[in-house]
């Protein structure tokens, strides 16, 4: 068997569309442009780094994709910095895979003068570009990138990512202070633990202690000040959380230690303090280590445009933010346009999709003074449309304000709740001891009594989770499963309702599977039948039309379009007539779960083809899996034309949903929640983006995971989707491993308590069994996670 | 044994260096992408505008 001929641009396997060009073999043209132009500006490197580094893209970017760079007020607010006629821009480059792209990033200036210098940063796959606004402006810096293929994707909305970077800093900040006390404390500290540390002499103990005493005071004030504040503001709300017990215990400890080291009654538990926040913040820092380049916050800001064509009263187009535009504005919207605001239209043959609002890919004819809603394409030639209200008041972006306003979800983790108790049983417990000793020994009662809260402090406990969930995370994401963050594997794993988008997310969007069922046609008849569906808007003949592969290219002679039944044309002579059984006049069994277009030639009853959405791989034994253990439901924008297939797969009919508007979708999921279920909801677009919002975790389906995708909990690898289930169970193994976990730690707790009660926790005790149940639970859960990930996604492949 | 209190000082100080030093890398960024820089250094310098600048 001959090899497929490879892109030497890209490496995707030459098609239809195979150029070749001095001896060098193209899938498509757009790679060939992009190898050329870098082999022109001696950019050969690129090839060299990686094989078939490039980037393909399917469309070449319309001409005015980034117009809207040319308005002074955007293309302002995309500056990270501008002095006279320098600039810098960060972007965002979702394409950026290899370390060929790095390189051919970096070396932008070969391509232009204008751009003095750029960065890459790799895990967040953003450029930094330094250029010369005389020589090149920041429009011709994106369209720069976009004709090598590295598109970059802008929008306003990325005050975010500057939060979390400020935020992670002060944590490494945190960890570095602690660890720096932690070592020097331990050393200060050792002699007191060997033996002969007794005989230490009087000046050189109290040195080591003011040292210890100096040196744990950032660490309190500054790397655990987290905890208290946490403590802090959870009292105030009356809310118990986990940092309280901690925050008690780093008090107790600083104040017992201090109050040792200055009455000169003991050494002080100074390491053992710095140690354990020391290991506190490192858990945290695992914990928020989270997919960078990913976002899982985009509201719809993200999916429109940033700026838009402005018809001026003396008819001049100007580029206008669209959080500008006022009731009566006048905008052009172009081919591939979205719509950014519900408006009117005013000029121009309209074929609205709204595929990104209700998951159904079919042209809408609009008439003039017809209202368009927000979030639709236009497809074809340009159109004027009068804006009737401003964009955040338009239905689809008021959905998205709504549903920000409820974020608070409403499952409660695990750990809140134990440590709930866990705090009432210390406190308990210390009480008890300090009046036991008040009674024999009033002068161990008040060391017992902080002993308890210093021992009791739940280091193991608040380590084993944060270890846990990231392993987990860690482990989801190497499988396809990107979580936002490791709180929600925990509301993962309590998931009992699934709620299904069907387009897009259970089956591949515009694919269908089309069968014929029929006497042959000839090459002949199908290229008269290509010509006929060529002209048709409807979905099944655009479907067809794209399944029917011909060589002669015809234009029917004839054309008419009988609506809801069918066509009728002639091509070259014959009478073709396609549509309905009902149409063609034949009866065809009951069967609605396929669509049928019947085809007659010149009165001959043809065949049938039957067209049924492409289902994606292993989906029909995914919810067959997924049917035993939780109650599933199917909530679809598109119409009910394949009810009866979904309904033998998921049986319960009352659970099928067709037709639904975005709204309805929402409050579909708001129903099952105050049925107190909780309920995952897995989606794609942006018609599922309220219900995505509303339930407890959104799962947003994506065949890139780099491009947009709806605000939500997770985003789910597209081909992985038949893994759904198994990701599912793991999360709830995380889940039991932290319990078996917490068991653990309890033990170690018992441990300690039966010193501190007694009133003996010396400062050896504490130094030894708080690393020790710190590193064991540790290694438990992480070992535990990881032999489960490799029992349940390995074995299964 | 007082020559121990100096010495810890000493060794004090130095470790202080080291922490302001990690604090400004993270400041600086260096731990912002990990993954770059170690690819970044084996890329050759064969580019256009630096085989001008060895010309002269």
């Amino acid at each position: 068997m001959r090899e497929a001929i490879k892109c030497i641009h890209c490496g995707s396997v030459c098609g239809e569309t195979h150029v070749v060009s001095n001896g060098l073999d193209f899938c498509c043209n757009g790679c060939k442009t992009v190898y050329e132009l870098l082999q022109n500006n001696q950019l050969y490197n690129y090839y060299e780094l990686e094989n078939e580094p490039g980037v393909r893209i399917k469309e070449p970017t319309p001409d005015g994709k980034f117009a809207f760079l040319d308005h002074p007020e955007i293309a302002d607010k995309l500056y990270r910095f501008k002095e006279g006629t320098s600039r810098k821009v960060e972007l965002y480059v979702p394409a950026i895979h290899c370390s060929s792209c790095i390189w051919l990033l970096e070396n932008l200036q070969q391509l232009h003068e204008g751009i003095h210098h750029s960065q890459v940063n790799f895990v967040q796959k953003r450029v930094t570009i330094f250029f010369d606004s005389e020589k090149i402006t920041i429009r011709q810096v994106a369209e720069l990138m976009a004709s090598i293929h590295y598109i970059p994707e802008i929008s306003l909305a990325d005050s975010e990512t500057e939060k979390n970077k400020k935020y992670s800093k002060r944590l490494l900040y945190q960890i570095g202070v602690a660890g720096f006390v932690f070592g020097n404390s331990m050393l200060i500290s050792l002699p007191e633990y060997l033996p002969g540390g007794e005989h230490l002499e009087e000046f050189l103990k109290e040195f080591f202690g003011m040292m210890n005493l100096l040196l744990a005071i950032p660490v309190v004030l500054y790397s655990g000040r987290d905890y208290m504040i946490s403590a802090y503001k959870n009292i105030v709300k009356g809310v118990v959380n986990i940092d309280l017990p901690i925050a008690i215990g780093i008090l107790a400890l600083f104040a017992q230690s201090s109050f040792e080291i200055i009455s000169k009654t003991g050494a002080g538990y100074m390491d053992s303090l710095s140690g354990l926040i020391f290991f506190l913040l490192i858990g945290k820092w695992y914990q928020n280590r989270t997919y960078q380049a990913l976002s899982f916050n985009r509201d719809y800001k993200s999916y429109f445009p940033i700026g838009v064509t402005q018809i001026k009263e003396n008819n001049e187009e100007e580029i206008t933010p669209i959080s500008d535009l006022k009731q009566g504005d006048r905008i052009r919207i172009r081919n591939g346009e979205l719509i950014p605001t519900d408006a009117v239209l005013v000029d121009g043959d309209a074929q609205i999709d709204y595929s990104f609002v209700t998951g159904e890919s079919n042209l809408i004819p609009k008439q003039v003074g017809e209202l368009l809603y927000a979030g639709g394409k236009q497809q074809g030639t340009a159109i004027e449309l009068m804006v009737e209200k401003p964009v955040i008041q338009s239905q689809l972006t008021s959905l998205w304000n709504k549903s920000n306003n409820d974020e608070g979800k409403s499952i409660q983790t695990v750990i809140d709740r134990i440590s709930r108790y866990f705090t009432l049983v210390i406190v308990t417990v210390a009480i008890i001891s300090f009046v036991y000793w008040w009674m024999v020994d009033p002068s161990k009662a008040l060391f017992s009594f902080t002993s308890v809260l210093i021992v009791a402090c739940p280091c193991a406990l608040a380590l084993s989770l944060p270890f846990a969930l990231g392993n987990g995370m860690r482990h989801l994401g190497e499988e396809g499963l990107f979580m936002k963050n490791t709180a929600d594997i925990e509301h993962l794993a309590a998931i009992n309702t699934l709620v299904f988008d069907k387009t897009g997310t259970l089956t591949i969007p515009n694919e269908q599977q089309i069968t014929f069922d029929g006497t042959d046609l000839s090459s002949e008849e199908k290229s008269w039948v290509k010509a006929v569906v060529q002209q048709s808007t409807h979905r099944l003949d655009i479907a067809l039309n794209r399944f029917l592969k011909t060589e002669e290219e015809l234009q029917p002679e004839k054309f008419e379009t009988i609506a809801g039944k069918g066509v009728t044309a002639v091509v070259n002579g014959n009478r073709i007539r396609l549509g309905s059984p009902n149409f063609i006049g034949i009866t065809l069994p009951e069967d609605l779960s396929r669509s049928t277009v019947v085809v007659e030639i010149n009165d001959q009853l043809k065949g049938t083809f039957h067209i049924s959405s492409q289902k994606r791989n292993g989906v029909e034994e995914l919810l067959q899996k997924l049917k035993k253990r939780f109650d599933i439901h199917l909530v679809s924008g598109d119409n009910n034309w394949e009810r009866e297939e979904w309904k033998r797969l998921l049986e319960k009919e009352e659970q099928l949903h067709f037709n639904q508007q975005p709204q309805e979708k929402r409050s579909y999921v708001e129903n099952l929640q105050q049925q107190h279920r909780n309920v995952a909801m897995v989606g794609d677009g942006l018609n599922d983006a309220g219900a995505l919002l509303k339930s407890d975790v959104g799962i947003s389906v994506a065949d890139n995971i780099y491009h947009f995708s709806p605000a939500c909990n997770a985003i789910l690898q597209a081909d992985k989707m038949s893994a759904l289930d198994r990701f599912l169970k793991y999360s709830k193994l995380i889940i039991k491993t932290v319990k078996r976990s917490y068991v653990i730690s309890f033990l170690y707790n018992l441990i300690g308590l039966f010193f501190a009660v007694q009133g003996a926790l010396s400062p050896v005790i504490a130094a030894i069994l708080m690393p020790i149940s710190s590193v064991s639970v540790v290694a438990f859960v992480s070992g535990s996670t990881t032999y489960q990930a490799k029992r349940l996604f390995k074995q299964k492949r | 044994m007082k020559v121990l209190i100096v010495l810890i000082i000493f060794s004090m100080a130095l470790a202080l260096i080291f922490l302001g030093a990690f604090i400004w890398a993270v400041k600086r960024g260096q731990y912002d992408d990990s993954h770059s820089p170690a690819v970044r250094i084996l890329f050759d310098d064969e580019v256009k505008q630096t085989k001008e600048e060895k010309d002269k």
